[in-house]
């Protein structure tokens, strides 16, 4: 009767990964390993354009001089770059008007998650562009969407249908050469999602993509863009699982956006990628670079609820280049078993009466290691620029670790900057005093967290924040402190 | 209702509760007293389930059957109540949230569908008026920020919401000023039911004048050494306990 934290070891041992399958799609894969033929024939594969396979080499003879960055609070062996598959794409690939044409197989891989596309389209008023494997197999929603002169297409169509728009904004918030994944994402990745909002046009529907890696040893790399343009408002969805794996799984993915004058885009993130075993054998390695840039007036907000992969890295960042932009940074990251995240953001005040906001929630579990690393950084002719940071970090149990690491740069002496952090933990006298209630100890958890986690859930969509709350119960199922 | 005999308990190894016997019949209620480090909250944690507390020998029942190898959440659903002496603070919960979760939980052990939003509404409501609670404060975190008297109303709040078979007040009365005092025991007087029973844990007379025990017990030494009806806590008050301790000693 006595729940020790030997008990809890058993549990979280037993617990195997909720939405561990392997979908069966037949696959054309390229040969394993990277160098400029391999770039070319992405390239090829994909029809695309002399530019952009050129600007597809510059990256990739950049890349092969970078060195990964170790600076990360992060222990893993780093990924044999030429042991990996660059390409692979669903050999199936039907030109797709509803459901009913859809693969029956990956219907049933949508429902064992839970994010049924009838269910989506009835009740949740969602467009869903749907990744998997790296190409997109389905788009909905196109005409509603179209009306509006809304542009919600995967990456290589854009590239095809819109090449101006692409060509100016790919690569203008996170260029090419920007860092070790950023360099590699350009040079191979494979697909995406590509976002315009036309000026003063409010998005309708809250757009949204389901990420899936599928293909065993196959690295992915996502390439999103969303640019709205001046005074436009979206609101972008992005939610990813993964199906059990023994080896490692390479995601480098990169997400730019860009927000006009005047325009808004809020960005959310629901993240339950494979995390490893109970030995920390496997797992997605998750190293992304996501940023934003805000011209005059415009505002971006990133909310992010982490709770898969084995490694992450990753820092949803807003460069505030015009006067009175807005960043904001929402976040909620779980760890447990061996899990390892190095996470944060930066807010870069460039511009006159900019303001940032970060509340950041780590959540630590069985062996984990969760890192907040933040950079608020204020520029000299950023006047009046204003931060406010919160850090807090919950543990369970006696063999996790949280740690902060918060970096302050002000070159300007109007700059207000706050940073509040805590540490707290799960003790038994709250989980006596809710069982005491009747609660018992999973469901104590639960709570717990959820309220731990409240200020973000809340800025989460209402159809993301239950699902987003549901992950968070899984994800700590057992851990008792 | 609840029969405890030869009650042996230990935490970390020590001893403290040493052969403790208690009957408490439907309708009645008992004030446990006795003097700091006599056991008395060690009682309530042991009948509550806490599990850093080991009972090594003795019975505890509830309407019969062995309680003592259920877990805390089982004992709570069978129809334990412990007010605490430190409520903790639940940062996030809202008073009314961590409510709802504990009713809807006891409904799901006893096979029952959740309370709907309306009856949940009617009853927090109806109880939170008899308490004199104001309803704001349902929407603040649990128990973060509260003044000592908000935290035991908070509790009183939710043994009326839980409406429990026996409800142990732990020191409910310490931290409380006059006005509360009288408001929380008015509260516990009108839930006492011929089919309900109150154990009220106390170091100080005051809260027996607001609710009136049937019987008053003394310990010492993790034993009963005394027991009588409403007047003991009088004399207890203007001898104190010194006068138990002599007694047993001659």
């Amino acid at each position: 009767m006595k729940y020790t934290e030997d008990d809890l070891r058993e549990e979280l041992k037993t617990k195997e990964y909720e939405y561990g399958f392997y979908t069966d799609i037949e696959s054309e894969t390229f040969p394993k390993g990277l160098n400029e033929d391999i770039v070319r024939a992405i390239s090829k594969k994909k029809n695309e354009p002399q530019w952009m396979t050129a600007w597809r080499l510059e990256a990739f003879n950049a890349w092969t001089k970078m060195i990964e960055p170790e600076w990360p609070n992060v222990q893993y062996t780093k990924p044999n770059f030429q042991d990996i598959a660059y390409y692979s794409a669903p050999k199936k690939k039907p030109k797709l008007n509803s459901l009913d044409e859809v693969d029956p197989e990956l219907l049933a891989t949508f429902e064992k998650l839970g994010i049924s596309l009838e269910e989506q389209k009835r009740l949740a008023n969602v467009a869903v562009d749907i990744v998997m494997d790296s190409v997109s197999v389905a788009t909905t929603f196109k005409e509603t969407l179209a009306e509006k002169g809304i542009i919600f297409m995967p990456m290589s169509e854009a590239i095809q249908k819109h090449p101006a728009l692409v060509k100016k904004y790919i690569g203008s918030v996170v260029p090419p050469k920007d860092n070790f994944y950023a360099a590699l994402n350009s040079a191979v990745f494979s697909d995406g999602s590509f976002c315009y909002i036309p000026k003063g046009v409010r998005c309708p529907m809250e757009l949204s993509t389901y990420f899936r890696i599928n293909e065993g040893g196959t690295g992915q790399f996502e390439r999103t863009l969303v640019v709205a343009d001046k005074g436009s408002y979206v609101s972008y969805l992005e939610g990813c699982t993964a199906p059990q794996r023994d080896e490692n799984q390479l995601h480098a993915a990169v997400v730019e956006l860009v927000a006009l004058d005047d325009a808004e885009i809020k960005y959310s993130t629901v993240q339950n990628w494979f995390p490893g075993d109970q030995n920390g054998k496997g797992g997605v390695f998750n190293f992304v670079t996501k940023r934003g840039l805000c011209e005059t007036n415009a505002k971006i907000s990133w909310t992010q609820v982490e709770t898969g992969s084995a490694i992450t890295w990753k820092y949803p960042s807003c460069i505030l280049k015009g006067n009175r932009s807005v960043g904001e940074f929402y976040s909620i990251a779980v760890t447990n078993n061996f899990q390892q995240a190095d996470t944060g953001t930066k807010m870069i005040h460039l511009g006159k009466n900019t303001k940032s906001t970060i509340i950041s929630k780590g959540i630590s579990a069985g062996q984990s290691q969760n890192s907040y690393r933040g950079l608020v950084q204020i520029n000299s002719r950023a006047e009046n620029a204003r931060n406010f940071s919160q850090c807090d970090s919950l543990l369970m149990g006696n063999e996790c670790g949280a740690h902060t690491f918060p970096y302050i740069e002000s070159k300007n002496k109007s700059a207000q900057i706050e940073h509040e952090a805590t540490t707290s933990k799960i003790g038994e006298d709250q989980l006596f005093y809710c069982n005491q209630r009747g609660i018992d100890t999973e469901k104590a958890i639960a709570l717990i967290v959820n309220g731990f986690s409240k200020e973000v859930l809340n800025k989460l969509p209402m159809e993301f924040a239950v699902e987003a709350q549901k992950l968070l119960e899984i994800s700590l199922e057992g851990s008792v402190g | 209702m609840l029969k405890i005999e030869n009650l042996h308990a230990e935490v970390e190894r020590k001893a403290i509760l040493k052969g403790l016997n208690l009957k408490v019949k439907p309708g009645e209620i008992h004030a446990i007293m006795g003097p700091n480090g006599a056991g008395k909250s060690t009682l309530a944690s042991v009948i509550a389930g806490k599990e850093d507390y080991e009972v090594t020998q003795g019975i505890i029942e509830l309407d019969g059957e062995d309680i003592s190898e259920l877990d805390p959440d089982e004992r709570a659903h069978a129809g334990i109540f412990l007010s605490f002496q430190y409520p903790v603070e639940i940062p996030g919960v809202t008073v009314t949230n961590f409510i709802k979760t504990a009713i809807n939980e006891s409904r799901k052990a006893q096979g029952l569908d959740e309370m709907s939003a309306k009856d949940m509404l009617k009853k927090i409501r109806q109880k939170s008026s008899l308490l004199e609670i104001d309803r704001k404060f349902l929407s603040r975190s649990l128990n973060e920020g509260f003044s000592g008297g908000e935290k035991k109303r908070n509790e009183i709040f939710q043994m009326a919401m839980l409406e429990p078979k026996l409800a142990i007040l732990d020191e409910t009365d310490s931290g409380l000023d006059i006005d509360a005092l009288r408001v929380v025991a008015n509260g516990v007087n009108t839930l006492k039911s011929s089919n309900n029973a109150i154990i009220v844990i106390t170091h100080y007379q005051r809260l027996l004048d607001h609710i009136i025990p049937d019987f008053v017990h003394v310990l010492h030494d993790g034993k009963i050494v005394k027991t009588g009806d409403a007047s003991l806590a009088h004399e207890l008050e203007a001898k104190g306990y010194d006068w138990i301790k002599e007694k047993i000693i001659s």
